[in-house]
């Protein structure tokens, strides 16, 4: 049996307010110590997109996205999943990297695309992937990772791993074809996969009317047979709760789950476009006034975890780590040339071995390997 | 030795394989209940049931995506693609990630994949379902390129394919499954890195592969009878090129011609062609002939798709033109 919720534009999973208020009897009833490592998160990623987006301005970096205004989407997720859950992502959910404990200085060094960056200068920034943390590289064609994750999870189904994968998908992305080849067949195939649409109005400037005729993208669920639920992704405990409620359904065999996050972004939709010329100015401050971050600042105070004192301290301790993270890249040498021609297969071909060889000549160097 | 088809030889070797490794399953349209659009897979669902032969969702996309997602999830797919033409559908899942991955992510991810397809034309199923687009897929770097044309080859390149930590794109010629032969009880390894010279000759190389290799043996015995020695490599292997092969036997006929089904613009035909240029200019006596199917979408009615097709004379009379008769 799927349910949904959200069939209507009114209906949405909402646990804490604007105001910081908590609906007692959806509180997910997290411990102190995870509200606040949820909190630091949080402020951690908006720091992060700000000080990277700068770094992208005084053109050290090429490119960079940000989430800003959209963290809780990735970092209620995060905290509901186990370490070894299986991410296949999109592009803007920096926070799973920083909430999983991705070191700073890797994800700064994978902007650089320097000789610390594990994808070794090969991946457009913000395209991170580590495999330590069964986070698999972001796919920049939309919608390819939605199979993808659904292929993940069969595996883990097969192999007898009690063990999920989640994948999100934006709402322009559910126009896609792979979005519905992924949703039609982790259903069919009752993988324990979670798939989440970060519905942030906007598809660089093309706002969802112009992506469906659906009242709600959680409809979609329905046609695929499949639980979905229709969520606040500003609020960082429903996003939590929906994620942990549907991983509890995939590992008990109960197939797959659809999410529909409702949320706004805030910024541009990369350093490449200037939002003022296609949305209204009124549209982004309305929703500032739900900001995912004050909300639970509010709730942390509520509770007496939080105050100014501590506010600015967390503020002072998250610029300094990506400062420290930048500074460091700053002096990181390039990757090496040659490195170019690894990995293109786990082993050279004779092509490959022979422009190394070229190459290495050509400086003065010995012969591969 | 035993005699089997180019089918069975397939299906042995998936049925060896799928006992050998708990990790190897198989995933398409139609492969379980059916066996397979070509009968290939014939007798596997229900020896293995239907955790491991896997009737997918129609969208090939879909089910290519899911095996790239099984491989990264450690299970060892093997994916059937009805044929090269529908594979379009899912180019962007080949190309753009199952090909890519392991280079973009620094060597943290590989794709251990092998897709299977058939290719090629002869049966009258017209365009939509008779081009041969292998050539397209050698010429992404990433990918591993197959071609089997013999019995022992289809019942040997699999297992070194499933073994290879890379993708593997398996190209079966459609006419080639009812084609017998002898095949030992045991057969041995392929080597899945090499060409093979399926006749040895002195006067002209024919370069062909796949579905092509039996016309240029029957061109090559017709050249005989005319009095010209033709040697006759199969490339077997489409990506990475086995050049040594090719410039040894150049070196020695100081000729070639291309058979290629695929169309000539922009074929593997012409990057054979581009290599013996590059490589064996002193060597040649005469301009590279290419024989390739005519630049028309393959047609329906039976004369004209064997005239868009590379045929037997034509082969012979490219040959005759290199050695000036
Ligand atoms: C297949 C494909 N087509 C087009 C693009 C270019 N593109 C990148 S992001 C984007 C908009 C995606 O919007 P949405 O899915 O709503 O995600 P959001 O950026 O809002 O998070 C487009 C069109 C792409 N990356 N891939
Ligand atoms: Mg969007």
């Amino acid at each position: 049996m799927t349910t949904t919720v959200g069939l209507d534009k009114d209906d949405l999973l909402t646990i804490l307010a604007p105001d910081g208020t908590v609906d007692p009897e959806l509180d997910p009833g997290l411990d102190g110590a995870q509200c606040l490592r949820m909190y630091e998160a949080m402020v951690q990623t908006r720091v992060m997109d700000e000080r990277l987006m700068n770094l992208q301005r005084q053109g050290r970096i090429f490119f960079y996205l940000a989430s800003t205004g959209q963290e809780a989407c990735s970092i209620g997720p995060a905290a509901a999943l186990t370490p070894d859950d299986w991410w296949v992502p999109g592009y803007r959910q920096p926070g799973a990297f920083v909430y999983r404990e991705v070191p700073l200085k890797l994800l700064v060094a994978q902007c650089y695309g320097n000789a610390w960056d594990v994808t070794k200068g090969r991946q457009m920034p913000v395209h991170y992937a580590f495999r330590e943390q069964n986070m698999v590289s972001i796919s920049s064609p939309i919608g390819t990772q939605v199979i993808q994750a659904a292929g993940v999870a069969m595996a883990m189904k097969r192999r007898g791993h009690a063990k999920v994968a989640i994948t999100y998908i934006g709402d322009g992305g559910t126009s896609s074809n792979d979005f519905h080849a992924g949703m039609n067949f982790a259903a069919v195939d009752k993988a324990p996969v979670i798939v989440i649409c970060e519905n942030n109005g906007w598809a660089i400037s093309v706002p969802t009317p112009r992506q469906t005729a659906s009242e709600t993208f959680v409809q979609k669920a329905v046609a695929y047979g499949m639980t979905g639920v229709r969520v606040d992704g500003n609020d960082v405990f429903a996003t939590y709760k929906a994620v942990r409620d549907a991983r509890e359904r995939a590992v008990r065999g109960e197939g797959p789950t659809f999410l529909e996050f409702v949320t706004y972004r805030l910024a541009g939709h990369s350093s490449s476009d200037d939002p003022k010329r296609y949305r209204p100015e009124a549209e982004c401050e309305a929703w500032r006034a739900k900001d995912p971050i004050e909300r639970l600042r509010l709730y942390l105070e509520a509770r007496g975890l939080w105050d100014a004192a501590r506010e600015e301290a967390l503020l002072e301790r998250c610029r300094k780590a990506i400062n420290e993270a930048v500074n460091d890249n700053e002096r990181v040498p390039r990757p090496e040339l040659i490195s170019m021609f690894e990995d293109v297969w786990a082993e050279l071909p004779p092509d490959l071995a022979a422009a190394l060889d070229e190459e290495r000549q050509a400086r003065g160097e010995g012969r591969f390997p | 030795m035993r005699e089997v088809t180019y089918r069975e030889a397939v299906r042995e070797a998936m049925r060896e394989a799928m006992r050998a490794d708990e990790r190897v399953l198989l995933l398409g349209e139609d492969v379980g209940r059916y066996g397979g659009a070509f009968g290939v897979s014939k007798g596997l669902l229900e020896e293995f049931g239907e955790e491991r032969v896997r009737d997918t969702p129609l969208s090939e996309s879909g089910f290519v995506g899911a095996g790239i997602g099984a491989a990264l999830g450690g299970l060892r797919p093997i994916v059937e693609v009805m044929t090269v033409n529908f594979s379009l559908l899912a180019l962007d899942q080949i190309v753009n990630t199952a090909a890519l991955l392991r280079h973009m992510s620094g060597d943290q991810f590989g794709v251990p994949l092998v897709l299977r397809m058939t290719t090629g034309a002869g049966r009258q199923l017209a365009a939509q379902h008779s081009h041969s687009l292998e050539g397209w897929y050698a010429h992404v770097p990433g990918l591993r390129v197959l071609a089997p044309a013999t019995i022992e080859d289809a019942r040997g390149m699999l297992a070194p394919a499933l073994a290879d930590p890379d993708p593997v794109v398996l190209f079966e010629h459609a006419g080639l499954y009812n084609l017998k032969g002898p095949l030992p009880e045991a057969p041995a390894p392929v080597d899945i890195a090499r060409a093979a010279v399926r006749r040895p000759g002195r006067d002209v190389t024919l370069v062909t592969y796949g579905g092509s290799l039996g016309k240029a043996l029957e061109a090559a015995a017709a050249l005989a009878e005319l009095g010209v020695d033709a040697e006759v490599i199969d490339l077997r292997v489409l990506r990475p090129l086995d050049d040594a092969t090719l410039l040894a036997s150049v070196a020695r006929t100081h000729r070639a011609v291309i058979v290629d089904e695929g169309w000539r613009t922009g074929s593997l035909a012409g990057e054979v062609a581009a290599r013996l240029g590059e490589q064996a200019f002193y060597d040649l006596d005469a301009p590279i002939e290419r024989v390739c199917s005519a630049e028309v979408p393959i047609p329906y009615a039976r004369h004209l798709e064997l005239a868009a097709l590379p045929r037997v004379e034509g082969i012979v009379a490219a040959a005759l033109r290199t050695l000036g008769r």
